[in-house]
C-alpha cells in the first residue's frame, strides 16, 4: 500500500499521484484551488479552527446561469434597493465552526460583499453585497468556488416570505415577568399579620398585582383561551377547556376580591400558572433548523432550467413557465423537471431521489424520461412531453391526502383523560356547592370557584409536553428526528409497519460484489484499482474500495467512454473495463445482474456482479418485530428479489412488487380503513404519499442535510436496525406520562380536599400549584432519562 | 403626622424605581426577541471565538513580516 495521506482541504484520502504543494497534500485540484485562494487571501485561519474542514468545489459551469434573470433573482432576493442587495442562501456543507469563519469573512475574497451572517443550525449565510460590484450569479459562483456551493430550489421561489412566529416566546416572556414581580407584591400577604403597614399598602399592592396578570390573562393565555373555544365547538372536551376554566375563573375571582376588599386574589396562582403551561409548550416544541418534514419534490426540482429557443439560443428559464414541447438543455449533473423524450446525448439517468435505486438507468436517444431524475454523464437535450406539475411523479402531490393533516384527526392521551377529567371535576363541583348552599349559602360560591381553581390541571397538562419534549431530544441525539411530540404517541399506538425496498432496506451506499471469472493476481488487481480510481461512476467507487490493499500504479492513456466504460494503459499492458459490449466479452450468462466485465489484454478475465446488499440487522430487526406487528414490504421494483427477500424475513410478511406511488398510499389506506395503525418506512419521492397516508411516516436517509419526502420522523440509516428499540422507548414514554398523571392526580385530590372544605387560601394554591408542575416536570425528565439508557 | 408620611412616601418611591427597572429589562427583553436574537441561539457561541483567532493571526503576519524585514 502506499502512504495514504489525507487531503489537506477535504480529509478524503489522497493516493498515488497526490497533489503537493505548499508541503501539503491534495487529493485533487479542486481542492488545491480552493486552498490557494484561501492563502492568497488572508483566509488560512479556515484550517486551524478544525482540521480537514473543506469539500471539493463541484464543477459548475452554467449551475447558476438562471440567476442573470432578474425575475427570478428578484423572488429570491430579501432586500434589494440602490445597488445593494441582501439574499439569504442555503449551503448544505456548512458543518463545522471553520465554515462560519470562513463564510463570515467572504468579504476578504471579493470587497463589493459587505457583510456576512452565517445561522449554523439552519445552515444558512446571508450575505449582503454590492450588486454593482458583484451579480448574484458571480456570488453564487465564489462560493462554489470554495467548496460551499448554494443550493437553490424551486421551493426557494415563494411569492411570500413566511414570516417567524416567535409568539411563543413573547407570551413565556411577558408570563415570567409577571410571575416573578406578583411573587414579590403578594409575599407579604402570605403571613397574614394584621399589621399597620400591610393594612396600609394593601390596597396598592394589590392593584399593582391586578396591573401585571392583566397582559398574562389577555395576551399570554388568549392561546388557551382559543383552543378551548375551538374545542367546544367541535363538540371535545380537550384538555384546554379545563385550563381555560380555570385561568378564567382564576382571574375573575381574584379581581373581586381585590374589589370588594375580601382578600388578595390568585394573581400569584395565576401568572404562574400560565408560566408553567407555557414553559411546557415551549419545551415541547423541538425545531431541528436543518431539517424540514414539510418537503414536497419543489425542494428538490430546481429554480430554473435551460431552453433552447427556435433560433437555438440557450436561456435559463423558470419551471413552471415550461411548456409541451419545449426543448430543454440538461447539463451533467442537473435534474431533468419534466418527463420528457431524449433527443440528443446519452442519457445516464439516476433516480434514487424518486425511487431509491442509486443504479443509473441507462436511455437513447427517442426513449421516454421521466421527471425527477439526475442526468450523471454529460449534457442531454429533451423535449418536454408534459408540464412540472403533471408529471408521472409531480402529480401524486394533487391526491387529497397532502391537503389533510394527521395532526388534527388523532386525539392524544391528554385530551381522553382530560373528557372524563372535566366532567368529574364539574359535577364535583356542582355537587360540593349544593350542599354549601345548604349549609352555609355564603360559602357556596367561595367553594366552587376554588375547585375549579384547583382542579386545573396544570401539572396533568404538563405531563405529556414534558415527557414527549424530552424524548424528542433524546432521539434527536440519537439520530431519530421526530417531526413533532403528537408523532411519538402515534408511534408508540402502530400495530402496522410497512417497508418500502429500494433504498430503504437495502443499503444506497453498500452493495455485495461477487467476482466470477479467471482469478486476477496481485499486479493485475492494482492495475485495475488503479484505473477505476480515475472514473467517477458509481460501480467505479465501490469496485475501487472493494479492492482494498492494492498498490496504485501510473498509468497512461486512460479514456473513458461515457456509458461504456474506461480503458487504460500501464507499461504494455491494455486494460478495459465496463459493459459487456465494451469488453466484447460473448457469451454471458447472466444478464439480469447488474456486472463489470474485465479485459486485460487480449483475454477476458471475467466480471464483477454487483447485488443490492440488505441493511445490517434487517433479519433481526422484522424477525423481533414479527411477535408484535403486522409486517409488509411494498417495492416499486419487478419481483427479481423475491426469493431472496422470502428467505431472510419471517413467513408473515407480505411482500408487494410493481407498486406504483398510488397504490403504495391506497394500500395503507385500505390497512387504516380496517382499523390498522400503520407506520410506513421509505425513503425516496415515490413514497411521499404512503408517508403522509400512513400515521406516523418515517424517511430513512443516508445523509440527512440532503433531501427527505415530507414525513413525521427522519431516520439515520445507520439507526435502522434500532428501529424496534425506538418504539419500544416510545410505548415506555407513554407508560411514564400516564404514571404522572397519576401523580398530578393526586395533588389535585389534596386541593380538592381543601377547596371542599372551603378552606382554599391563596397560600395553599401558590404552594400546590408549583410544587405539582415542579414535581412533574422532575419526574417525567427522570423517567425518560432512564428509559432512554436502552437505547445506545 | 409626620411620622407617617415619611416612609410612606419612601415605600412608593421605591415601589415606583423597582417597577421601572422591571419594566426597563422587559422592554430590553421584548426588542431583543424582536431583533432575532433568539432565532439561532448557537452560531452566536462560536462566532464569539473567533475574534481571538483573527488577532493571533494579525500577530503571526506582523511577526513574519518583520523577520522578512531583518533578513
Amino acid at each position: 500500500m502506499t502512504d495514504v495521506s489525507a487531503c489537506f482541504h477535504c480529509g478524503d484520502p489522497c493516493e498515488a499521484d497526490a497533489i503537493v504543494f505548499d508541503e501539503k497534500n491534495f487529493c485533487c485540484n479542486g481542492c488545491k484551488i480552493v486552498f490557494e485562494i484561501f492563502s492568497e487571501n488572508d483566509l488560512s485561519g479556515y484550517y486551524d479552527l478544525q482540521n480537514f474542514p473543506g469539500a471539493s468545489p463541484k464543477e459548475m459551469e452554467g449551475k447558476y446561469d438562471f440567476l442573470d434573470n432578474t425575475a427570478i433573482a428578484e423572488k429570491l432576493l430579501e432586500f434589494n434597493d440602490g445597488g445593494t442587495q441582501i439574499i439569504t442562501l442555503y449551503i448544505p456543507h456548512i458543518h463545522c465552526s471553520s465554515c462560519i469563519w470562513v463564510l463570515e469573512n467572504l468579504n476578504k475574497l471579493d470587497r463589493n460583499i459587505k457583510a456576512s451572517q452565517v445561522d449554523f443550525p439552519k445552515k444558512t449565510v446571508r450575505v449582503t453585497f454590492n450588486s454593482e460590484g458583484i451579480s448574484l450569479k458571480q456570488l453564487a459562483c465564489l462560493m462554489g468556488k470554495i467548496g460551499y456551493a448554494p443550493y437553490i430550489s424551486l421551493d426557494d421561489f415563494q411569492t411570500e416570505k413566511i414570516k417567524k412566529d416567535r409568539s411563543i416566546i413573547y407570551k413565556l416572556g411577558i408570563a415570567g415577568f409577571a410571575f416573578g414581580n406578583v411573587m414579590f407584591l403578594s409575599f407579604p400577604e402570605y403571613f397574614e399579620v394584621n399589621e399597620f403597614w400591610l393594612d396600609q399598602y394593601k390596597t396598592t399592592f394589590r392593584w399593582l398585582m391586578f396591573a401585571f396578570s392583566l397582559p398574562v390573562f389577555f395576551y399570554s393565555a388568549s392561546g388557551y383561551f382559543i383552543a378551548a373555544f375551538k374545542g367546544l365547538r367541535a363538540n371535545i372536551l380537550n384538555i384546554d377547556v379545563p385550563l381555560a376554566l380555570g385561568i378564567l375563573v382564576l382571574f375573575v375571582r381574584s379581581t373581586v376580591e381585590i374589589i370588594f376588599d375580601i382578600g388578595s386574589g390568585f394573581f400569584d396562582s395565576l401568572t404562574g400558572l400560565v408560566f408553567f403551561l407555557l414553559l411546557g409548550k415551549y419545551f415541547q416544541q423541538k425545531t431541528y433548523g436543518f431539517l424540514s418534514f414539510e418537503r414536497d419534490y419543489k425542494s428538490y426540482f430546481p429554480i430554473a432550467v435551460t431552453r433552447i429557443n427556435k433560433n437555438g439560443r440557450e436561456e435559463a428559464v423558470q419551471v413552471n413557465e415550461i411548456k409541451k414541447a419545449d426543448r430543454l438543455l440538461i447539463r451533467n449533473d442537473e435534474l431533468i423537471p419534466v418527463d420528457a423524450i431524449l433527443l440528443k446525448g446519452k442519457a445516464r439517468i439516476d433516480y434514487s431521489f424518486v425511487t431509491g435505486e442509486i443504479e443509473p438507468v441507462e436511455k437513447e436517444s427517442g426513449e421516454k424520461i421521466f421527471a425527477g431524475g439526475k442526468q450523471v454523464s454529460g449534457s442531454i437535450e429533451v423535449e418536454t412531453l408534459k408540464p412540472v406539475s403533471q408529471s408521472y411523479l409531480t402529480q401524486l402531490w394533487s391526491n387529497q391526502v397532502f391537503d389533510s393533516n394527521k395532526e388534527n384527526s388523532f386525539t392524544s392521551l391528554t385530551n381522553t383523560i382530560s373528557k372524563y377529567f372535566t366532567i368529574s371535576i364539574l359535577s364535583i363541583a356542582a355537587s360540593a356547592t349544593t350542599y354549601w348552599l345548604f349549609v352555609q349559602p355564603a360559602l357556596a360560591m367561595n367553594v366552587f370557584t376554588a375547585i375549579l381553581i384547583i382542579a386545573c390541571p396544570c401539572a396533568l397538562a404538563m405531563s405529556a409536553p414534558f415527557a414527549l419534549g424530552n424524548m424528542l431530544r433524546i432521539f434527536g441525539k440519537l439520530k431519530f428526528y421526530v417531526k413533532n411530540d403528537q408523532a411519538i404517541e402515534r408511534l408508540a399506538k402502530a400495530d402496522t409497519l410497512i417497508f418500502d425496498k429500494t433504498g430503504t432496506i437495502t443499503a444506497n451506499n453498500k452493495s455485495l460484489v461477487t467476482y466470477e471469472g479467471i482469478t486476477l493476481n496481485k499486479a493485475e488487481k492494482s492495475l485495475l484499482k488503479s484505473t477505476l480510481r480515475t472514473s467517477g461512476h458509481p460501480l467505479s467507487r465501490i469496485l475501487y474500495t472493494h479492492l482494498n490493499g492494492c498498490e496504485l500504479v501510473k498509468l497512461s492513456d486512460v479514456e473513458e467512454v461515457v456509458g461504456q466504460g474506461i480503458q487504460a494503459k500501464f507499461n504494455d499492458q491494455n486494460i478495459k473495463i465496463g459493459s459487456a459490449s465494451f469488453v466484447n466479452a460473448r457469451n454471458i450468462q447472466n444478464n439480469l445482474q447488474t456486472a463489470v466485465h474485465i479485459r486485460l489484454n487480449e483475454e477476458y478475465k471475467g466480471s464483477f456482479l454487483f447485488q443490492n446488499e440488505y441493511r445490517e440487522g434487517l433479519s433481526e430487526l422484522f424477525k423481533e418485530l414479527a411477535p408484535e406487528y403486522q409486517l409488509a414490504i411494498l417495492s416499486g421494483d419487478n419481483n427479481g428479489e423475491a426469493a431472496n427477500l422470502k428467505k431472510i424475513l419471517p413467513l408473515k410478511t407480505s411482500v408487494l412488487f410493481q407498486q406504483t406511488p398510488e397504490e403504495k398510499l391506497n394500500y395503507i389506506r385500505q390497512l387504516q380503513q380496517e382499523g390498522h395503525r400503520v407506520v410506513m418506512v421509505g425513503d425516496g419521492l415515490n413514497d411521499a404519499g404512503a408517508l403522509k397516508q400512513s400515521d406516523v411516516g418515517i424517511a430513512i436517509s443516508e445523509n440527512v442535510n440532503v433531501f427527505s419526502p415530507a414525513c413525521d420522523a427522519i431516520l439515520e440509516a445507520g439507526k435502522f436496525k434500532e428501529l424496534h428499540n425506538y418504539i419500544k422507548v416510545a410505548k415506555g414514554t407513554m407508560t411514564v406520562i400516564k404514571m404522572s398523571i397519576a401523580i398530578s392526580f393526586l395533588y389535585n385530590i389534596v386541593g380538592l380536599y381543601f377547596a371542599v372544605t372551603g378552606q382554599l387560601s391563596p397560600v395553599v394554591a401558590a404552594i400546590l400549584m408549583p410544587l405539582s408542575s415542579i414535581s412533574v416536570v422532575i419526574f417525567t425528565t427522570l423517567m425518560t432519562n432512564i428509559l432512554s439508557r436502552k437505547l445506545n | 403626622m409626620y411620622n407617617n408620611s415619611i416612609p410612606m412616601s419612601v415605600i412608593y418611591l421605591l415601589l415606583t424605581i423597582s417597577i421601572v427597572i422591571a419594566v426597563f429589562f422587559f422592554v430590553v427583553f421584548i426588542l431583543s426577541v424582536k431583533s432575532g436574537q433568539f432565532d439561532d441561539t448557537y452560531t452566536p457561541s462560536v462566532r464569539m471565538l473567533f475574534d481571538d483567532e483573527l488577532v493571533k493571526e494579525k500577530d503571526q503576519i506582523q511577526k513574519t513580516t518583520s523577520k522578512n524585514k531583518e533578513e
